[in-house]
């Protein structure tokens, strides 16, 4: 991964910041609440919502298990259709081979769909250092753009800031990049929308490259497909000339059928929505509609040494959708700048030390920004054991052992006078010596009691090894003492 | 060596654990999710197609083929359209009744000249009923992806039943995904600030659907 975190406190520490900011916190847990609440309606108007999570499953590790046949496969259906592939091993390389095709089309400024994978590789800042504008057209990422600041979660990346916040970066930093706010801009959300359609039209109307990432890539008709809400991906996607692409190798699905489960699972999941209101498909190009020029560029960063894990292969079923952060308890106090990386959450929490590493503070203490609750696992569309894969990474810190970086076998040592353990306690304690934390997530515990490993992870695995772990109770003493008043109440209530 | 081969090596070292599975594809997968959510006769398709477009804020009409123009015209002349986008291939008896100057899309307008017209009329490819979801494909009747996206006013025309399937499913089915589709769920909206949902960022505020029914 690129070097944008460098320099970020490890998670305890970045989390005691975050915990202290009351707007943040206030932010953050209306914003989870608000969303947990509409998807659990959302999934419940489909009684197949289990089967469809199953499928999605298999076919994401159908694909995981034959990823050399069908990253050959699609690259020949891209082709065919009119598009030119490009691979790139790590992020220098997709940065070096993006300025490059965006040199040669004579531009100095590109329109950017909103992206996990160009943040991932830090695309912005190697444009910025080749002399090109990259400009961000999804209302939250522009709200982050031009606050200088960082995306604190998937779907909603400015879901830190609040409306007086944004209206004071719109009048404050529009000026600087293009047309500015209007004068005496308000707070209300709807003017700002507004301001922000005026701001980035006049970037869309004369824009001649489009800088996108995709949420699936289908192997079998070389189609790519963009969900989003506002209307920003359509015109990236269709009103330049050179569309470029970058995507993660484990983006694909084998058939133009499968996206029948994810087109389902990903709007349920994500915004809580039947269907977000916007979503764009594309193979190659078309004569007379959309960019003349296609460019499709395959990213690895750390993907193969992921896939080359047994336990925590599973992190590449990811599609995205963010259900995991909103269930989170620990997410919820911590925000998602306290993961140091562009993946904040339980699945930045299992993602991040295996793409870059577990060698760094930041990367070591994240198996431990959890309490293992098990929420993230019930919610997740494609059935992604993230506890599972924490307590592998826990292991893989204190224990060392091997694993796989650059494509190379290499043998981890056990952390180095023990630093990772108590970095990893530190976040452990940091996490427990938080009332509310604990509360929510003793609560989601006990519900999820079947999901909890039965012997200690990282450090305490040799005391367990022999034991078993006491079972939770069926319900925490607290929720009991509140629910029953002390026991003054009847307990049937 | 190249980046391809480098990658493709790695891919492979990964998953040597894995024992190597033959099984074709199409039995690899359960598919035991429905096509389908729910029984509904053809009429109930499209009464729940009228009420999710509605429910994510779309304005649903209904008409017949022989009413069409005059609804046409009428919901242009209630938003002062003085200039309105249609596609090559439109059936022109939708417009005939309509006043506003016709502007064809042709390749060399730019996208700043398309951003001086108010409303654009449509048809479709297909309408799914679960989702409320308009899919447009580029046919004729449809024309380019730009043209449902500058102006801030689209009016598309669902042939009812013909064109209404219930499930994403089914939708798939139908479609080609040779031609650049566009799936369309109310108008654009927003709810990047403080989660309040906002219509229109950047797409058309305001989307009409129109179901017309064979008279
Ligand atoms: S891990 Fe699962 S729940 Fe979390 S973002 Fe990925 S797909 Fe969604």
């Amino acid at each position: 991964m690129s070097g944008t975190f460098v320099g970020m406190p490890a998670f305890p520490e970045a989390a005691r910041e975050a915990v202290d900011n009351p707007i943040l916190r206030g932010n953050l847990r209306h914003a989870t609440h608000t969303i947990r609440a509409k998807r659990a309606v959302a999934v419940s108007e489909l009684d197949d919502w289990a089967a469809l999570r199953e499928a999605g499953k298999q076919i994401k590790d159908h694909t995981l298990r034959h990823l050399d046949h069908y990253l050959v496969r699609l690259e020949e259906s891209v082709t065919a259709a009119g598009g030119v592939v490009h691979w790139a091993v790590d992020a220098d390389e997709a940065n070096r081979i993006v300025v490059e095709l965006v040199r040669a089309t004579g531009e100095s400024e590109v329109v950017k769909v909103k992206s996990m994978a160009t943040q991932e590789i830090g695309l912005n800042e190697a444009l910025e250092a080749a002399g090109v504008h990259a400009y961000e057209t999804d209302l939250a990422e522009l709200i982050v753009q031009l606050g200088k600041d960082r995306p604190s979660h998937i779907l909603v990346p400015a879901i830190h800031r609040n409306r007086g916040e944004i209206r004071d970066i719109f009048a404050r930093e529009m000026g600087e990049w293009g047309r500015p706010a209007p004068e005496g801009l308000t707070d209300t959300p709807a003017e700002l929308a507004e301001a922000a359609r005026l701001h980035l039209r006049e970037k869309f109307l004369r824009a001649k490259v489009g800088v996108s990432g995709a949420n699936f890539m289908v192997a079998e008709t070389g189609t790519l497909m963009v969900v989003e809400s506002e209307g920003n991906g359509r015109m990236c996607l269709t009103l330049p000339e050179t569309l470029i692409s970058v995507v993660g190798i484990e983006k694909i699905v084998p058939t133009w059928r499968d996206l029948e489960v994810f087109l389902q699972t990903l709007p349920r999941s994500s915004t809580a929505e039947r269907m977000n209101p916007y979503t764009s498909m594309w193979t190659g190009t078309t004569d007379e509609d959309g960019p003349r020029t296609f460019h499709l560029v395959l990213i690895d960063n750390g993907r193969t040494d992921t896939l080359a894990d047994e336990v925590g292969r599973q992190a590449l079923r990811c599609i995205r959708c963010s259900a995991c952060l909103n269930v989170c308890p620990v997410y919820e106090r911590a925000g998602g700048h306290a993961y140091g990386s562009v993946y904040p959450g339980p699945i930045g929490a299992i993602l991040s030390p295996q793409l870059r590493g577990t060698a760094g503070a930041v990367d070591a203490s994240l198996p431990y920004a959890s309490s293992l609750c098990g929420a993230c696992y019930e919610v997740c569309p494609v059935a992604i054991d993230i506890p599972e894969v924490l307590v592998h990474l826990r292991e893989r810190v204190v224990e060392g052992g091997p694993t796989t970086r650059e494509g190379n076998r290499v043998v981890l040592k056990p952390a180095k006078g023990h630093a990772a353990e108590r970095a990893a306690m530190r976040a452990a304690r940091w996490v427990f010596s938080r009332p509310g934390a604990l509360g929510a997530g003793q609560r989601l515990a006990s519900r999820t009691r079947r999901f909890h490993p039965r012997s200690m992870p990282g450090p305490g695995r040799a005391w367990s090894a022999s034991r078993d772990l006491p079972r939770l109770p069926a319900e925490p003493f607290r929720d009991w003492w509140r629910r029953t008043d002390g026991g003054k109440e009847t307990e049937a209530k | 060596m190249s980046s391809r081969d480098v990658i493709l090596g790695r891919v492979r070292r990964a998953i040597a654990d894995v024992p190597r599975d033959d099984t074709p594809y199409e039995q690899a997968v359960e598919r035991n999710y429905l096509l389908e959510h729910g029984t509904r006769d053809v009429a109930g398709t499209v009464d729940l197609l009228a009420e999710n477009l509605a429910d994510y804020r779309a304005i649903v009409h209904r008409t017949d083929d022989e009413e069409l123009p005059h609804l046409i015209m009428r919901l242009l002349a209630g938003r002062g359209t003085r200039y309105v986008l249609v596609p090559p291939g439109l059936p022109p008896e939708w417009m005939s009744a309509a006043d506003p100057t016709r502007v064809h899309d042709r390749a060399v307008s730019t996208p700043h000249e398309l951003d001086r017209v108010e409303s654009v009329v449509t048809g479709c490819a297909l309408a799914i009923a679960e989702t409320g979801t308009l899919v447009l494909d580029g046919s004729p009747d449809q024309g380019r992806r730009r043209i449902t996206l500058i102006p801030d006013h689209h009016i598309c025309v669902v042939r009812v039943p013909d064109q209404v399937v219930s499930s994403v499913p089914q939708a798939l089915e139908r479609l080609d995904p040779r031609r650049p589709l566009t799936w369309i769920s109310g108008p654009s909206a927003t709810s990047d600030i403080e989660l309040d949902r906002v219509e229109g960022v950047h797409g058309p505020r305001t989307l009409e659907v129109v179901l017309v029914s064979g008279a």
